[in-house]
């Protein structure tokens, strides 16, 4: 479904993925490792037209879109909840839904009842400013927002951030739920076990590359990645 | 009491006879100053920067709203039915002529500098080079003396307030700016247009993940900023005339309101502009007319020492 190849962004002087290749699946869910700065959002922020490659491919759906404007990617079907979550602070919870259904022509009442269903906190909050919501309740939705999109590729940034063990336990059952009704997804984690535990597969990332990949079962035995990425967690 | 007491005392009763007249001629110039600074407020909103070009798109709707009425207005003053054309014909031009000169502006002056990210100071030397261009232009085109709008009405008192006169001037005034941004506000509030313009001033780079295009929302702050500014350049010319000049002052002093009342917020344009047009007016009892802009101006440095965030504080992004 998507394939990026060889793909080099620029900030300025600073290159920040030097030549990045991997594809997603349809249907899978794929996670992106790594350490601070090695270019995981960098990467998500190319798929979705926030920075343009300065050369190489992406394809999706066997479509170019290396050079689409961030403004048509809903459209295309790709959503990004962001790094940080990026509520607009100003709107109220159902504004941001609205906002995440911006490009979509048809109803979406009946998209925003199920959002609600499975996010039942919105709906109480929903007449609320995203500015009030707890961390946790903003990245519910942000990425509420996202599906309100009706994506068929989901990108989450680092979803499991600033959140209390239970709430990341609750995000990652329903980023599998969302795996289940049809939507691919591709998440961003510094919660390397979490994420390889949900995930089919996995790609490591340094310094802008791609190390190695992976399954993600394999790669949650890993010698490289428990050292690095799993730390503490190991023993479970 | 002393000497200044009786000077205070004097001058009180003045304010006393004349405080209705003042109050309705401040709450005039409230609402044109207020039309201007919704243009400073919606570009602030979406783009951090003061469009300090904006006098020349008040400037061009004076003289869109000149050349209307020296076109059409015939020997006698209409009344009637033609009047409330001619002032419909006015407005519709200066509205045009305003959007337009806001969207040559903001992509001349400021989409070339958002391309090559440029810092903020050049969006400044920019916007004062356009100001430059523009009504010095104007001056060589339309020349450098003022001329006064043919009427196209004519102006009697509509009603009293506490034995104060209130013109038809002033209720045009009244009626085309209160119209004219109950739209605005509704729009912003309620229409998806509305809801895309407060996603980029609140967070321009999720707008734009959301679909929302930012090139055009801020084109389209522009032409209705310029829409407003534009009309307000008539309903200020057809009082006092035109001339190639005469965007400075009166858009100084929007600023100043926008500022006052939280630059960003549109509710506090309004309201920042009415409070300063009503200051300035009834400031004329105590100090001599040619201070006003002294006032006016002395408003604006207080404001941005004490409160810089304005009354209302900055907020397009809110709903209401
Ligand atoms: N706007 C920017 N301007 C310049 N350099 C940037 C910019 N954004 C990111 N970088 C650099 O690009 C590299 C990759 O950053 P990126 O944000 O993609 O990392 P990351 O893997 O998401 O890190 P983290 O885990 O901290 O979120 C880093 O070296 C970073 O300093
Ligand atoms: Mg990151």
């Amino acid at each position: 479904m998507l394939e990026v190849k060889d793909a080099v962004v620029r900030y300025g002087a600073i290159t920040a993925l030097h030549g990045i290749s991997f594809s997603v699946e349809r249907g899978e869910i794929v996670t992106l490792l790594g350490a601070n700065g090695a270019g995981k959002s960098t990467t998500l922020r190319m798929l979705s037209g926030l920075h343009a490659p300065a050369s190489g491919q992406i394809l999706f759906e066997g479509r170019d879109i290396s050079a689409t404007k961030a403004h048509d990617f809903a459209a295309l079907g790709i959503s990004h909840v962001p790094e940080g979550r990026r509520i607009f602070p100003q709107m109220s919870v159902e504004e941001n839904l609205e906002m995440g259904a911006f490009t979509r022509r048809d109803s979406v009442t009946e998209d925003m009842g199920r959002m609600y269903e499975t996010f039942p906190i919105l709906k109480e909050r929903r007449k609320q400013l995203g500015s009030n919501l707890s961390g946790g309740e903003q990245q519910m939705l942000a990425i509420a927002r996202a599906l309100m999109a009706q994506p068929k590729l989901l990108l989450l940034d680092e979803p499991s951030m600033g959140l209390a063990p239970m709430i990341v336990e609750t995000i990652f059952a329903i980023i599998g739920d969302i795996r289940s009704s049809g939507t691919t997804v591709l998440v961003v984690e510094q919660n390397a076990s979490q994420a390889l535990r949900l995930a089919d597969r996995g790609y490591v990332m340094e310094n802008g590359r791609i190390a190695f990949s992976d399954a993600a079962s394999t790669l949650l035995h890993d010698e490289r990645v428990r050292a690095v990425y799993l730390g503490e967690s190991v023993e479970s | 009491m002393g000497a200044f007491g009786h000077y205070l005392a004097a001058h009180f009763d003045t304010l006393k006879l004349e405080f209705w007249a003042l109050f309705v001629g401040g709450v005039a110039n409230g609402f044109l100053y207020g039309m201007i600074a919704v243009g400073y407020t919606l570009v602030y909103g979406v783009l951090r920067l003061i469009n300090f070009a904006h006098s020349e798109v008040f400037m061009s709707g004076g003289f869109a709203g000149y050349f209307v009425m020296r076109a059409l207005v015939g020997q006698s003053v209409p009344s009637g039915f033609s009047s409330v054309g001619l002032i419909l014909l006015g407005i519709v031009a200066s509205g045009l002529a305003g959007a337009l000169v806001a969207t040559l502006i903001e992509r001349v002056a400021y989409r070339t500098l958002r391309r090559r990210n440029a810092p903020k100071l050049a969006y400044l030397i920019s916007a004062i080079g356009a100001s430059y261009f523009l009504f010095n232009l104007a001056g060589k085109e339309f020349g450098h003396l003022s001329v006064s709008m043919p009427q196209p009405y004519i102006n009697h008192p509509v009603f009293h307030i506490f034995g104060a006169p209130v013109e038809m001037y002033y209720v045009i005034i009244l009626v085309v700016s209160v119209a004219m941004f109950v739209l605005l506000d509704r729009v912003v509030a309620t229409t998806k247009l509305g809801r895309g313009i407060r996603a980029v001033a609140q967070d321009a780079e999720t707008a734009s993940l959301m679909g929302v295009n930012i090139d055009r929302t801020i084109a389209i702050t522009f032409i209705v900023g310029g829409t407003l500014g534009g009309v307000a350049g008539f309903l200020f010319g057809l009082n006092i005339g035109v001339v190639y000049t005469m965007g400075f002052v009166p858009a100084l002093k929007a600023f100043t309101a926008a500022v006052l009342g939280g630059i960003g917020n549109l509710r506090g344009a309004m309201i920042g502009g009415l409070i300063l047009g009503i200051f300035e007016s009834l400031c004329v009892v105590f100090v001599q007319a040619a201070y006003i802009d002294v006032v006016a101006f002395g408003i604006l440095v207080l404001v941005l020492l004490v409160r810089p965030t304005g009354i209302l504080g900055e907020r397009l992004g809110r709903s209401a």
